[in-house]
């Protein structure tokens, strides 16, 4: 991510408009945009005292919502465009922010995709017993909201064997004394990482995209929480913060990525990175660790030798709504 | 003229050269990959004994009778003994001579560590899947160092099809050890009405 090929292009006045864009997008939408514009505002604010005066205001407004942000979080660039210097006093602030709600320390790591790795999972439905013990390893790894919200990046579908995949007769909130329930199988449902992502399609500020070693990641401080791409994900992998997440502070997952498990703030859309705090360092998904049965598999979809790639050779696979050609790199599998 | 003839038959006879010697590097590489897996592949998890049971010897001193029978002792497992039953028996696994240890088919003894060896006599495909990674679960990096699971750290070789599994901790180590009951599954998630405020 702090490679500068590739750069998307950003508008030049953009910095000023995103004054206060991110953490208060009401006050972003009912401002109009033309009066930024020294170009535009010239025949209306003819008057040089009243346009001093209205850009005072403006600064003024402006400093008064950003109050505990910081200015530089406004008024900086795209993720993609700033250089390793500002990355890294950006990751200086956010982990003294933290440090300050949660009073622990914490490392926000910024490791960029590694060469050669692109990243494939898969999933054994002949195996999985729904047991969720992978969403709640999930919500603590990645500092979900535990509760009002409650986040869940990972949804376990129950569905009829008599049905198939049939996402008419899923269920998600079963509820059992034990698991697998007679005539029933579990499908586990969360990002598919597509290599045709309708999300970052979506996105108006482009907050999001897809990376290298193929993960999509979320900036949350350039989303503005318009939820577009909620909306056009097919999967419903997308998950917003209706309220402050509460996250108690000895239930904080210290090791984070910044486009990964740091805290979220309020009002933004967050999702799962196949762990990027944890693959990038060559480990595991917390998800892959837990699973009691071993349904899940992970690894790198260009090593012939790799897990998945032995997985996507010997067995019969499929990917999970195939007709909307999302390609996701995620990939269910029958091992039976 | 001829200069260039002679210079194009140097050329292929050097060639020809280059292709002859090239027949060892690729042996060579082929015993690399060999190598870095077995760097890489780091042993097992310990077989989940429970308290107190191992070394078998402690009971079992002398060599006993091979006759087939009910036992009088083990009625733990032989109540849930179910790994095709109609055939087989406990010695047909555990070594009468060192009760320590398990045998093969051939009478080759088998560390209780390396049981996978045995289990893959019969369960083939099976072996081969654990093997790369297919079956089964492995902890680690999925770039390098990983722990395996044994076959029994999730099937209880006495009553093999899968249930649940529990942790338990032997030798101050956490084990992964199979269960007779199935998995409880944790608690749904909300739904949005309980999410309000």
């Amino acid at each position: 991510m702090t490679t500068r090929k590739g750069l998307p292009i950003v508008h030049d006045g953009r910095a000023q408009e995103q004054a206060d864009g991110p953490a208060s997008p009401p006050a972003h939408r009912s401002r109009d945009r033309s009066e930024d514009k020294p170009g535009r505002e010239a025949p209306r604010c003819d008057d040089p005292r009243r346009r001093t005066f209205l850009k005072t205001a403006a600064a003024g407004a402006a400093m008064a919502a950003l109050s505990g942000c910081g200015v530089e979080g406004f008024l900086r660039k795209h993720l993609k465009e700033l250089s390793k210097e500002d990355v890294a006093r950006l990751v200086a602030k956010l982990q003294r922010e933290q440090e300050r709600r949660f009073a622990r320390k914490v490392t926000i790591d910024t490791s960029g995709p590694l060469e050669g790795v692109l990243f494939g999972y898969g999933l054994d439905l002949s195996r999985c017993v729904g047991c969720r013990r992978c969403v709640y390893a999930c919500v603590k790894e990645n500092n979900q909201s535990r509760a009002h919200p409650q986040i869940h990046w990972i949804r376990v579908l129950e569905m009829e064997k008599a049905q198939g995949v049939d996402l008419a007769h899923a269920d998600v909130y079963y509820e059992a004394d034990r698991v697998p329930r007679e005539g029933h199988f579990y499908m586990p449902v969360q990002c598919q990482q597509c290599r045709n992502p309708p999300c970052v399609k979506a996105c108006p500020t482009q907050a999001t995209w897809k990376e290298k070693d193929g993960i999509v990641v979320i900036d949350y401080d350039w989303c503005i929480g318009c939820r577009c791409c909620m909306s056009a994900c097919p999967y419903g992998a997308r998950h917003f913060n209706w309220a402050s997440p509460t996250l108690a502070a000895d239930e904080l997952n210290p090791d984070q990525h910044l486009l990964g498990n740091r805290p979220r703030p309020k009002g933004v859309v967050e999702k799962c990175t196949f762990c990027i705090q944890r693959t990038r360092n060559g480990r595991y998904p917390a998800c892959v660790e837990i699973c009691p049965v071993g349904a899940r598999k992970f690894g790198n979809l260009l090593d012939p030798e790799s897990e998945i790639r032995r997985v996507m050779d010997t067995k019969r696979v499929f990917v999970f709504k195939e007709e909307l050609a999302t390609h996701p790199q995620f990939y269910y599998f029958y091992a039976t | 003229m001829k200069d260039w003839i002679r210079a194009a038959c140097l050329v292929a006879a050097a060639a020809a050269a280059v292709s002859a010697g090239g027949g060892e590097p690729p042996r060579a590489e082929a015993a690399r990959p060999a190598a870095r897996k077995a760097e890489q592949l780091v042993q097992a998890q310990p077989p989940p004994f429970s308290e107190g049971v191992y070394p078998c010897s402690q009971c079992h001193d002398k060599p006993g009778d091979r006759t087939r029978r009910a036992l009088g002792y083990h009625d733990e497992i032989q109540a849930i003994f179910d790994h095709d039953a109609e055939h087989r028996w406990c010695l047909d696994c555990h070594d009468v001579a060192n009760r320590d240890v398990l045998h093969l088919s051939n009478g080759d003894p088998v560390p209780f560590t390396e049981s996978y060896r045995l289990c893959g006599q019969c369960h083939g495909d099976k072996f081969r899947d654990w093997r790369v990674g297919v079956h089964g679960k492995r902890v680690g990096a999925w770039n390098g160092a990983k722990t395996y699971f044994l076959c029994v750290n999730c099937h209880n070789p006495h009553s093999p099809r899968f249930k649940g599994v529990k942790e338990i901790e032997v030798g101050g180590r956490s084990v992964t050890q199979p269960t007779l009951e199935l998995l409880a599954p944790l608690p749904r998630p909300q739904r949005p009405e309980e999410m309000r405020p």
